[in-house]
This record gives structure tokens, sequence and C-alpha cells, in this order.
């Protein structure tokens, strides 16, 4: 097990290096740098930036420069942000934007699995059809669409709610964009649940527990719904990547603080290193969800093993 | 011999195809049948819309910034007034006495000074008069009557921020996004057949190694990717799609090879091995051609996935550039103007996710009516 782990965490390395080389050459290559200003800078005062951001050194030399320096988890200092390093920046948004895509997930789990379960307990009935149209729906409507009518409805018609802002992580602040971050996930949860617990449900250990006479909460939390999540887990991958994409859509519809807005930004200025550091830590958070994904499928799949 | 050609072609008893199987299928389906209409209404909307609607997609209409959606026609009735009155006050008129008739607002105007015949423009000018004369001009040219039609207009989905007609821009739109789907989606299974097919049919070493190459590329957070291509070498419009397409290949890559795997067992190509045609020819020949079911499934779900895609980076302001319009930059600029301006998202969001659904029934159906045991 710590075997497998371990492999897995190493054969990352070359995937993190591919990923920092692609990245790093593709934005050298574009037009533009940090200091294009729309007046420019005075020459001097732009070779001594240059200086001080190794903008001097030949392509290949900032190459290694920077290699090395991410080896040693130094994302180097911002552009853009000129007081920060993008390790300051990290330690402040990254807390913010982990809190608002685990609380999504969490929530597209519970509620989108609840509803899933639900659904395929009265399959093909008026209950089950109302949840997949909702589903459905809930698919194809873009985030972008539904975070200004529930901002509309629920922060300035209604006042329930603050229509923006991250507020320290108050929990007001955070209803509106966890829940708008959460539905597309909730509706894919609920459409697969419920297709893989209409099968589990008919399945002969399911009806063997029903023939033993076990209670229908066994039957279907206990002997049912352990078969029947093993599609959610191995979707949950796909999820963590869909939510990364939605966050940086909500983080800039609410104006939250978090990575994926500082993403847009770092690009929109050319903040090299900040694009990097955010494409680098992203990539990571990406394999180590898929690792972690992995291991919870041979949690609950005994017939998976990792040895 | 030539008693048995006639025999058979009198019996003109033609076998029934998989593909016409899969037709009456499909056909059967309610939910595609309905979606496949209703993605057709919205393609010919937006190819033939904006050359039949009355206005231009980029035309500003000064008078009618953010009015909103109706089956009337603009100006209403209570708006002339102000309207003209506004205007006589710039053409330095003093208004006598205002008088309407239908269509046309017949005025006594005076000034101080000698009217100056050219100052009907102020009235041509405004959206709201068309066709101003002035009649019965006075001896000392103080005074006159000023007869102008009034410019009714229709904007059924109201105008935005600029005064531009909302319908015309949707159906523009629509031809954007539209384009954008389709041209990326056929990037992306170009790539993704092609690259799984080979890597399918050479198999081994090859295989293995273009694979592995497909599982790394999966790891890359490829939305940042996306965004950064487009913010640093510009908005452009084909960068735009290639970028997308290039993006969403992979899945079309592992699905076309898996499909490979088991054709390339295939008696038929085994004699094509056989007699000698070359790998490229057989890949071309006798593979892809039998990988399609599965790709025109894929595609229907692509392309909305691609649409929607766009409209995300139009979302950010990374799209499409103005004048030009696509839904996501209609959707991002109603989000901006919701609050007293519900027209402005509510009808490109209504265009966008009917195109969405009904691309997401008809992959549906598809998929079941080429592939019959998966019911």
């Amino acid at each position: 097990m710590t075997r497998y782990v371990l492999g897995r965490l190493f054969a990352a390395i070359p995937t993190i290096f591919l990923i920092v080389t692609i990245s790093f050459f593709l934005i050298r290559i574009a037009p533009g740098g940090p200091f294009d200003l729309e007046r420019p800078l005075e020459a001097k005062v732009m070779e001594n930036l240059n200086k001080i951001y190794h903008l001097d050194k030949s392509l290949w030399e900032q190459y290694l420069l920077y290699l090395s320096s991410i080896a040693q988890l130094d994302f180097g200092p911002s552009f853009y942000f000129r007081d920060f390093s993008i390790n300051e920046l990290f330690a402040r948004s990254l807390p913010i934007s982990i809190q608002l895509g685990l609380s999504a997930l969490a929530l597209a789990l519970v509620v989108g699995g609840a509803l899933g379960v639900a659904a395929a307990l009265r399959q093909n009935k008026p209950a089950d059809y109302s949840i997949m149209a909702a589903a459905t729906l809930g698919v194809t409507i873009p985030n972008f669409v539904i975070a200004p009518i529930l901002t509309l409805l629920l922060g300035v018609w209604l006042g329930w709610l603050p229509v923006g802002g991250w507020g320290d992580g108050a929990f007001l602040n955070k209803i509106l964009p966890v829940v708008t971050l959460a539905l597309p996930q909730v509706a894919v949860v609920a459409r697969l649940t419920r297709g893989s617990m209409i099968e589990a449900l008919r399945s002969n250990h399911v009806r063997t527990a029903r023939a033993y006479g076990l209670t229908s909460y066994l039957v279907v939390v206990v002997h049912a719904l352990r078969g029947a999540i093993l599609p959610v887990v191995s979707y949950l991958g796909p999820a963590a990547a869909a939510l990364l994409t939605g966050s940086v859509v909500i983080e800039t519809i609410f104006g939250i603080p978090g990575i994926g807005r500082y993403f847009v930004q770092g690009a929109l200025n050319r903040d090299y290193t900040l694009v990097m550091g955010t494409v680098v830590v992203v990539a990571c958070f990406v394999i180590i969800f898929n690792l972690v994904v992995d291991l919870l499928y041979a949690l609950l799949d005994p017939r998976v093993r990792y040895d | 011999m030539s008693d048995i050609t006639q025999e058979i072609g009198a019996a003109p008893e033609r076998g029934r195809s998989l593909w016409d199987d899969a037709r009456d299928r499909l056909l059967a389906n309610k939910a595609a049948v309905g979606s496949m209409i209703v993605l057709a209404v919205i393609t010919f909307l937006s190819v033939v819309g904006p050359m039949l609607s009355p206005h231009e997609f980029d035309t500003v209409y000064r008078d009618y910034v953010r009015v909103p959606a109706s089956l009337e026609a603009y100006p209403r009735a209570e708006q002339v007034q102000p309207a003209f009155e506004k205007l006589a006050q710039r053409a330095r008129f003093n208004i006598g006495s205002y008088e309407r008739n239908g269509d046309v607002v017949v005025v006594k105007v005076s000034s101080r000074r000698a009217i100056n015949p050219k100052s009907t423009r102020y009235f041509d000018r405004s959206d709201i008069f068309k066709n101003a004369q002035l009649l019965d001009m006075s001896d000392d040219k103080k005074s006159a009557t000023l007869q102008a039609d009034i410019n009714y207009l229709h904007f059924y989905f109201g105008t935005d921020a600029n005064g531009r007609d909302m319908m015309t821009r949707t159906f523009i739109a629509g031809r954007v996004s539209l384009t954008i789907g389709l041209l990326a989606t056929a990037v992306a299974i170009f790539i993704g057949v092609l690259y799984g097919a080979t890597s399918g049919y050479l198999g081994g070493r090859i295989d293995q190694m273009m694979m592995r190459v497909v599982d790394i590329l999966y790891s890359l957070p490829f939305i940042f990717f996306v965004i950064m291509l487009v913010v640093f070498f510009g908005r452009n419009f084909v960068l735009m799609f290639i970028a997308v397409g290039a993006v969403e290949w992979l899945d079309m890559a592992r699905i076309v090879r898996g499909q490979t795997l088991t054709i390339k067992r295939q008696e038929y190509v085994q004699a094509a091995e056989a007699m000698g045609v070359s790998d490229g020819g057989i890949v071309r020949r006798h593979i892809i051609p039998n990988t399609l079911g599965p790709v025109v499934v894929y595609m229907t779900l692509l392309v909305p996935k691609v649409i929607l895609l766009e409209s995300f980076l139009s979302f950010l302001g990374l799209g499409v550039q103005e004048p030009m319009t696509s839904w996501g930059v209609l959707i991002s600029e109603g989000a901006r103007n919701l609050q007293g301006a519900a027209w402005m998202l509510i009808f490109p969001s209504i265009f966008l996710t009917s195109t969405l659904f009904a691309l997401n029934f008809i992959g549906d159906g598809l998929r079941d009516a080429l592939d019959p045991k998966d019911r």
C-alpha cells in the first residue's frame, strides 16, 4: 500500500516537470511582458527591473533558475502584486479556494447522492422523473447563468444573503458561491447514483439481503449503496477538475480572493510567476486528488488491491 | 447468367442496413426528434435571422438604450411628444401647437431667428422620427409647420446597454457559438480519431507510449492552459477553437482506440492485411469508418461542451470581441445588467440552454439508437 502510494507520487514528478516546462515556454514565447505599460518606463528603470526579476538573463538560464527555485517550493516574487511573493499570495488564497471547493464537493455528494437514491427507489414514478428533469436542467444551465439569477433573487430582492465578497469566511458569505459551484455537480452525481443504484437494487446480494428480512434501511444504505457509490467515487476525479474550472468563474462573479481569480488576473497582467504557480499548484491538486480517489476505490471495493 | 441477374433485379427486396435500423430507432425517440426540431429552428434563426431582422447587429439606437422586450412597436405613444420637445429645443424652435395624426406629427414651430431649412435633420437623425419636412414657411422665415413621420421600430427582445437590438445580436451570437462549437468539435474529432486509430492499430510499444502521453495530458489543468493561450496570444477567433479542440480530443482518442482494438481482430482487416494493403490504407479504409458510431454519439455530446467552454471564456472576457458577440458574451453582459434589464440575460440564456438541452437529448438518443444493447 505505502509502496503503491510512493510509486504513484514518484510517477507524478515527470508529469509536473512536463507541466512546468510547457507552461514556462508557452508564456515566454508569447508577445508582451509584465512591465509593458501604456507609457513605457524609463530605460534605466526597466533595466533595473529586468535585473531584479532575472529577465535580462537568457531564457534557458531563467528556466533553470525557475526549476531550482520550484524544487525548493519557492514560486518566486509576483510581477504584478509587487510587494508579495507568490507563496504569500497562495498562503492567503489557497485555503479559501480549498474551503470553497471541498464544501461544494461535499454538498454535491450529499445532496446529489440523496437525490439519486431517492429517484432510484421510486424508479419511473413522478418523483423520479422530476428529480431527473431537474438534474438535466442542472447539467445544461451553466453556472454563470445561475449565479447572477441567485444573486438577484436571494441577495438583492429578498436581501437574505450578501451578494459578494468572502467576509473572512463568514457562513452567510459562503452559501451562494458554494451552492452555485455545487449545483452542476449535484446534478451529475444524482444521475450517476440513480443509474448505479437501480442496478445495485436488482443485484443478487441485495435480493438475498431482502430475503433475510433486513430492514429497508440496512438493505439500501449498507448493502446497495456501497456498491452503487463506486461510479460516483470514480467520478470524483473529473468532478474535482470541474470544480477547479467552476471556481474561476465563481470567484470572479462573487469577488472571492481565491486562487482562480488570481489566475485570471495574473494571466491578464502577464504575471509570469503567478500564472506558473497557479498551474503547478492546480496540477498537483489534480494528481493528488486522483490518487486519493484510487485509494478510496480500493477501500470500498475489496476486489481492487494495490499490492 | 443474364436470367439470374434479371431475377435479382426484378425483386428489389433491399436489405435493411444497421444504419437504417438506427435511424428508425432514433426517429421513434420523441425527445430526440423534438430536440432535433428545436436545434434546427435555432440553427435556422442563427443563420437566416440576422438577414431577415430589420436591425443590424451593431446599429446603435441612442434613443432606445435598454428598452424592455416587447411585441409593441417603439416609440410608445407617451414618448413621442417629450422626445419632440427635446429635439425642438436643440433645433431652437418654439412649439406653437402640437398635433398628432396617427403616425404623423404636425407642429407649428417658430424661432427668433430665421429657420434654417436644414434643421429638419435634427429630427431625421433621431431614431424616433423620419421624413421631417418644413412646410408653409412664413415670409420672414421665423415660423413654419414641421411635419414628421414617427419611425416605428420593433425590439422583440429589447435592446442592450448600448441601444443595440438584442434579437439580432442573439441570432448573430448563435452563429458564432454554433460555428465555434462545430469547428472545435471537428478539430477534436480529427485529432482524436487519427491518434486513437493509429495507437490502437499499431499496438504494442507504440500504443503504450501514445496512451501514456494521453494519460499525462489528462492530468494537466487544461482550462488553465486554454486561458493562458487565449490571454497571451490575443483573442483570436481561430486560435480559440483550435485551443478548445486541441483540449477536447483526449476522450475521443481513448474511445476510438478501444474500438480499434476490437475491429483490428476482425476478418476483413486480416483479409486486407493478407492482401498487402498498407497500414495507412487499412486505418483509413477499414478501421476509421467502422468506429464512426461512437464517434457520432460523442460528437453530439462534445458540441455542447465546446459551446459551454467558449461561453465560459467569453464570460471571463477572454472570448469573442466587440462588436461581434457570442452567447457567452451576451450572458455576461446580461448578468451585469440583470437588475433592471433582465431581458438581456433571459433571451441569450434561453437560446444557449435550449441548444445545450437539445444536443444532449440528441446525443442520448443517438447512443440508444446506435447501441441497442445498452438499453
